[in-house]
């Protein structure tokens, strides 16, 4: 950590919006007080004492890449927001060497590739000014004290128990406890062998069922499922077969005598 | 008592009364529940506790009652926190950290708002500072969005107007007044 650090051109402690008395959130202190990759953009830009509306895209990414860098070897999950920008930057400053199309330059504007990083960045300036209005207004809050709470009954409950309150909720817990082991539920689930030797039967019994009837009698969604794959396993392994009598009808499982 | 009862209370009164209850109230004291409790009508007791806010004022009482949260609520004067800090020996607060922060102004002035939409504003996952602040109960779910994943919604809390000294939410800044102050 020592070693990079000194590359840098701009210093840690300066880039502290004193706004912070920063405990253990998911800034990374010794990166500064940077919450966001947005928020390190508007600091190099206000570094470079470079115009919001015409942002040297090429000198701010070297310096943007330059703090990545470092940042890597910290915090992963942190640099995963700030590598998004990255890629951002990159495609911008590509976009900006291609020479532009002039289609129609007198009357339309030609579309600036940092618009949209610009929107963003003014978007969020704005919420970070209302950020900093609201943090003056919680130390002014600070300053207010309200009277402390009126000893009442009504949120003093606890000193009221007696022991016999305490053995009676006791025995409200005793009592749940036996309730809860009670509670039995039981599978209704039908195996694939099972399912088989259901249809077998059935349709051994009735030479002729139509599809329809036998998936009507299913009640389950998992019985469905069951008696579509068991049909399927009927038809390639057993004297099955599936039949239509006319276009559209009804599809019919019928046995028939292969000898 | 009876006979009493019936008697028109004359403003000084209710007055009185208004003080004595806002003393005793836990929370802000809407006019609302006074007017219920006194069995007068709401514009006679708000203009008992306007007036009432006026006497503390004029006298430079150490004392302010003042409107927030949609209440009225008796407080010290924020000119001798030092003193009272002293005295009760207490410090101010742990504060909350910049990402909570700049989410809660988002959620503020943006509420409902879902994840994903704070992430696009703040160009950073968000989900510790939200933690925080749902912690502190100065955010809550506010049910979800019908759109895809129905997402949960976020909106400020009572307990934000308290902390944050605010009557209403219509009296945050108008966001796009800070557009001034971009650059």
């Amino acid at each position: 950590m020592e070693q990079p650090t000194e590359q840098l051109s701009f210093d840690f402690k300066s880039v502290q919006p004193h706004i912070v008395s920063e405990t253990r959130d998911e800034i990374n202190l010794e990166l500064g007080a940077f919450a966001g990759p947005l928020d390190l953009l508007l600091f190099l830009i206000k570094q470079e004492q470079a115009n919001i509306f015409d942002i040297p895209i090429a000198k701010i990414t070297d310096e943007y890449l330059k703090y990545i860098r470092l940042m890597k070897t910290l915090d992963i999950s942190l640099a995963a927001d700030f590598l998004v920008m990255a890629a951002t930057l990159i495609e911008i400053k590509s976009k900006m060497l291609l020479p532009r199309e002039i289609i129609d330059a007198t009357e339309e504007e030609i579309e600036d590739p940092r618009q949209e990083l610009i929107d963003r960045l003014l978007e969020h300036q704005k919420f970070k000014n209302a950020a900093e209005m609201l943090y003056e207004r919680s130390t002014v809050e600070q300053a207010v004290f309200t009277r402390g709470q009126i000893e009442s009954d009504e949120n003093n409950v606890e000193t009221n128990a007696s022991v016999f309150d305490l053995l009676t909720v006791f025995q409200k817990i005793l009592e749940r406890r036996k309730e809860e082991i009670k509670l039995e539920i039981e599978r209704e689930e039908m195996s694939l062998a099972e399912m088989l030797k259901h249809l077998c039967a059935k349709i051994f019994k009735a030479k002729e069922i139509t599809l329809l009837e036998l998936f009507q009698e299913m009640q389950t969604r998992q019985e469905l499922v069951l008696a579509f794959i068991a049909v399927l396993e009927l038809v390639r392994t057993e004297n099955i077969k599936l039949l239509q009598k006319e276009n559209f009808g009804d599809v019919i499982l019928s046995y028939y005598n292969s000898t | 008592m009876e006979i009493e009862e019936k008697q028109p209370r004359n403003i000084g009164e209710i007055i009185s009364i208004v003080e004595a209850l806002i003393f005793v109230a836990d929370e802000p004291l809407t006019v609302k529940t006074l007017a219920e409790v006194l069995t007068e009508d709401k514009e006679t007791v708000e203009a008992a506790v306007v007036e009432l806010a006026q006497e503390y004022e004029q006298r430079e009482s150490g004392l302010q009652i003042r409107e927030i949260a949609g209440g009225w609520q008796l407080g010290t004067r924020t000119e001798f926190h030092e003193e009272i800090r002293r005295f009760l020996k207490t410090r101010p607060s742990a504060k909350l950290s910049l990402a909570a922060l700049e989410t809660l102004a988002v959620i503020a002035y943006k509420q409902p708002v879902t994840v994903p939409e704070i992430l696009e504003i703040r160009g950073v996952q968000s989900a510790s500072a939200i933690k925080t602040l749902l912690d502190k109960r100065l955010i809550i779910a506010k049910g979800r969005k019908e759109t895809v994943g129905r997402p949960m919604q976020y909106g400020t809390s009572k307990d934000f107007m308290i902390q944050f000294g605010l009557k209403d939410l219509s009296e945050l800044t108008s966001i796009e007044d800070f557009e001034d102050l971009v650059q």
